[in-house]
């Protein structure tokens, strides 16, 4: 009974989350370039520029609903789901998520509806910051959940007291620097996902010669977005590779399946795990101190293998060491992509480069590809547990739950998150493809149903 | 102690905001069908609540945070106890949000019947069903030592489904106000003369909660311990009069103001007799999770206190200036562009 319950419960924690996750990372990025564009206009008062804040925040806006109401779901599903971990970590747990409500979520809330129906009742200053109050709200937002997500990873300032873990030290909540890289790490993924969406979709009416000086103007900004993005994104990840090998031995030995504890441990590019055997089925091409480097930033350090840690502590090796590999992978060749846009950019030489434009809008899902496989990493590198070392997963479950109960909820969300997913990636990729011709220069406003006349549809 | 009782009032405060905020706005989604006869009329309503409807809904999400970090042990009873109910709420939500976002995205599809009908159900469910949920707690949950015994079946009966009316006939008043208040001629006309007839049936509702909350609950034992506490029922009773006689003069602004008064004393009304319990039990009071038994540690709450005092006026100063930003009616040439074109 119990297991079932734990099982399909993970699971409609995996779907919700992760399908949550599909729209936060843009809404994350994309917020900061549309502030980014209307100040520009601020600035200058370049039409172009408007034109680019109320083309791109369209886009934002239709990304940005989803990513909304399926977050109630996640702050419903701890109590729903996961009472046990409700009660036994609340005291400590809660505090980010109702700070995150209280000081952001507020925030970014209510001033996007100031920014979407402010156009005519605000100063053009004060409709720029309202934007930018809005970015900031979403960061902060994502800050905190963060820190909720670190504080299991890496459990700080609690003691065990009647029978939960009690909050002792704030301050090294507030400041758990595991939390802290994985906001990093997830908000650079964001900037990089909203510059590729930003690169691709100019790239597809650059191609067709549609809007150029619009669009070579959106691709300029968000190819340097992208590419400083990605590095840093890089640099972070090497960060959390060595708090992961430091706090977390067991994931760091799943993601790169490492079965013996070694001094000095080599860095195999490629191996695949024999889990009933405890070992790799074949390794090959072995970097001398890889390994000991990656993890510690020292060449003779000990790396802990999986035979050392019990069996019923370890995570499950092959998908978490084939996301962190495909991870790796996917990621260095979006830096070597966003380094190409911005070469091609820099030089003037897009439009004599149509298939690298076509490939630019291929590129579009990749990042998103590239987060959900981080993001298995980091959780299902974690199980057993649910907070790392303190609370077993299947512990954490509602003990009220029956699993029809669960099935039925799940099967809800699936279809339920599914249509509404294609409806919002339908309604995404009509808006980027019709382009900004409706958003005249003159600033007048013209009814969407004639758009749609324009179009061929009813109006 | 101290801070668990900061944080019961804390508690009301915000689920009394919650209600009067997003009650307008899910008041005027139920009333969507109704009052809204022409496309332009539609257009209108939407438009009212466009600005505020998201900010309003995160006083819940505020008010479920605070329930996650100020008392645990009930965020998580009261989550996985009435989980059908909250899966129906989200859903609601979920649906409701969404069919804002894209209606403006499709109009003049055959969708827009799709997320017209998705606005004002999923208005309705998280409507009733909260009124529901209230209604049972004042009732006590059927939970012991063992867990809980309860079913959604459990959760409608005739005094959950009458809190869950009266939640609704609240929230339609209200939300029938804030049309007349926003909008203009035919349409605020009609809006005012909704809010009269579905007057009658708020206050219908409200006698017939405080006829049989003596019975089926022990809320009143607070109100017999210290007869003074009976001011809030009062004013409640006062406030739900002054909507009427205001809407019968015509005033829309002053209606709607004694409604949000309604709104949070009824809510008081409730809390006050159920302190110190959040989730009391029907079948065993030494299993009732109370602000005593199931508060977070002292540091916790202090913490969040800090957290409390310093954002939540934060928070009322900006939500207010941005309600005073859109306070005029709305013209229909408004409500009908996208000012993205």
């Amino acid at each position: 009974m119990t297991e079932a319950v734990v099982g399909l419960s993970r699971l409609q924690f995996a779907l919700t989350v992760m399908f949550h996750f599909i729209f936060v990372p843009l809404t994350l990025g994309l917020v900061w370039l549309v502030a980014w564009w209307e100040w520009k206009y601020v600035r200058s008062g370049n039409e172009k520029f408007l034109r680019m804040a109320k083309f791109w925040g369209k886009l934002f806006l239709i990304n940005f609903v989803l990513g909304v109401v399926t977050g109630i779901t996640m702050e419903f599903q701890f109590g729903m789901n996961w009472a046990e971990y409700a009660k036994y970590v609340g005291d400590i747990f809660g505090a980010p998520l109702a700070i995150e409500a209280t000081a952001a979520f507020f925030l970014e809330s209510t001033f996007i509806g100031l920014w979407i129906f402010g156009w005519k009742k605000l100063s053009k200053k004060m409709h720029a910051a309202a934007i930018t109050i809005v970015a900031f709200g979403t960061a902060l937002s994502a800050l905190w959940i963060c820190l909720a997500n670190g504080w299991m990873q890496n459990p700080v300032g609690y003691t065990l007291r009647a029978g939960r873990a009690e909050m002792t030290d704030f301050a090294a909540v507030a400041f758990n620097g595991t939390g802290w890289l994985i906001f990093a790490h997830t908000m650079l993924a964001g900037f990089v996902t909203a510059g590729f969406f930003v690169l691709g979709v100019s790239a597809y009416h650059l191609r067709r010669k549609n809007e150029v000086p619009f669009f070579k103007a959106s691709f300029r900004t968000a190819a340097v977005f992208t590419l400083v993005s990605a590095v840093l994104l890089v640099g972070t990840g090497d960060r959390q590779g060595v708090r992961v090998a430091k706090h977390q031995p067991a994931k760091f030995a799943a993601m790169e399946s490492q079965w013996e504890t070694e001094t000095g441990a080599p860095y195999t590019v490629f191996s695949w795990p024999d889990r009933a055997n405890e070992r790799n089925a074949f390794e090959f091409l072995k970097i001398p101190k890889g390994l000991s480097l990656m993890g510690f930033h020292d060449g003779s350090a000990v790396i802990k293998g999986l035979r050392d840690i019990p069996r019923d502590e370890r995570p499950p090796v092959l998908p978490v060491f084939l996301s962190f590999k495909l991870m790796v992978a996917f990621g260095f060749l979006m830096l070597l992509a966003a380094f190409l846009a911005w070469l091609k950019g820099k030089r003037g030489r897009l439009e004599s480069s149509p298939r690298f434009l076509r490939l630019l809008v291929w590129l579009i899902p990749l990042p998103y590809v590239v987060i959900q496989l981080g993001w298995i990493v980091t959780e299902l590198g974690r199980q057993p547990w649910i907070v790392y070392g303190l609370m077993k997963t299947s512990d954490g479950v509602s003990a009220v739950l029956a699993p029809s109960q669960v099935l039925l909820s799940l099967v809800l969300f699936t279809l339920v998150y599914g249509a509404l997913g294609a409806v919002d990636i339908y309604l995404l990729a009509r808006y980027s493809r019709r382009g900004p011709a409706g958003a005249r220069p003159d600033g007048g406003h013209i009814k969407a149903s004639r758009i749609l006349e324009a179009e061929g549809g009813r109006p | 102690m101290t801070f668990a009782v900061v944080w019961f009032v804390l508690w009301g405060v915000l689920w009394a905001a919650y209600f009067m905020l997003d009650g307008f706005d899910l008041g005027a989604g139920m009333l969507y069908h109704v009052l809204g006869k022409s496309e332009s009329d539609r257009a209108l309503i939407r438009r009212s609540i466009g600005p505020m409807w998201d900010g309003n809904e995160v006083w819940l999400l505020t008010a479920g945070g605070a329930t996650f970090a100020a008392f645990p042990a009930v965020y998580a009873s009261m989550f996985s106890y009435l989980y059908t109910a909250l899966l129906i709420i989200l859903f609601g939500l979920i649906f409701r949000g969404v069919s804002i976002e894209f209606r403006a995205k499709m109009t003049g599809t055959g969708w827009g019947k799709v997320w017209d009908a998705g606005f004002a159900l999923g208005s309705l469910a998280p409507a009733l069903l909260f009124g529901v949920a209230f209604g049972n707690i004042f009732r006590g949950l059927p939970m012991d030592a063992a867990g809980y015994h309860g079913t959604l079946l459990f959760l409608l009966n005739p005094y959950g489904l009458l809190i869950g009316a009266l939640f609704v006939a609240l929230f339609l008043v209200h939300g029938a106000l804030w049309v007349a208040l926003k909008t203009g001629g035919d349409l605020a006309g009609r809006s005012l003369a909704a809010a009269r007839k579905l007057w009658l049936v708020e206050v219908g509702a409200a006698i017939l909660f405080l006829a049989a909350t003596p019975f089926e609950t022990k809320l009143f034992d607070n109100y017999s311990a210290a007869p003074v506490l009976f001011l809030v029922p009062g004013l409640a009773v006062a406030a739900l009069i002054a909507v009427g006689v205001q809407a019968r003069r015509g005033r829309a602004g002053r209606a709607f103001a004694a409604s949000c008064a309604a709104i949070v004393l009824v809510t008081a009304t409730g809390l006050v007799g159920l302190y110190p319990n959040l989730l009391p039990s029907r079948l065993d009071p030494a299993s009732s999770l109370t602000l005593f038994n199931a508060s977070s540690s002292p540091y916790t709450l202090k913490i969040m206190t800090v957290v409390a005092l310093i954002f939540v006026p934060i928070v009322i100063a900006y939500q207010v200036w941005v309600y005073r930003i859109f306070r005029t009616k709305i013209a229909v040439k408004d409500a009908e562009t996208d000012s993205f074109y």
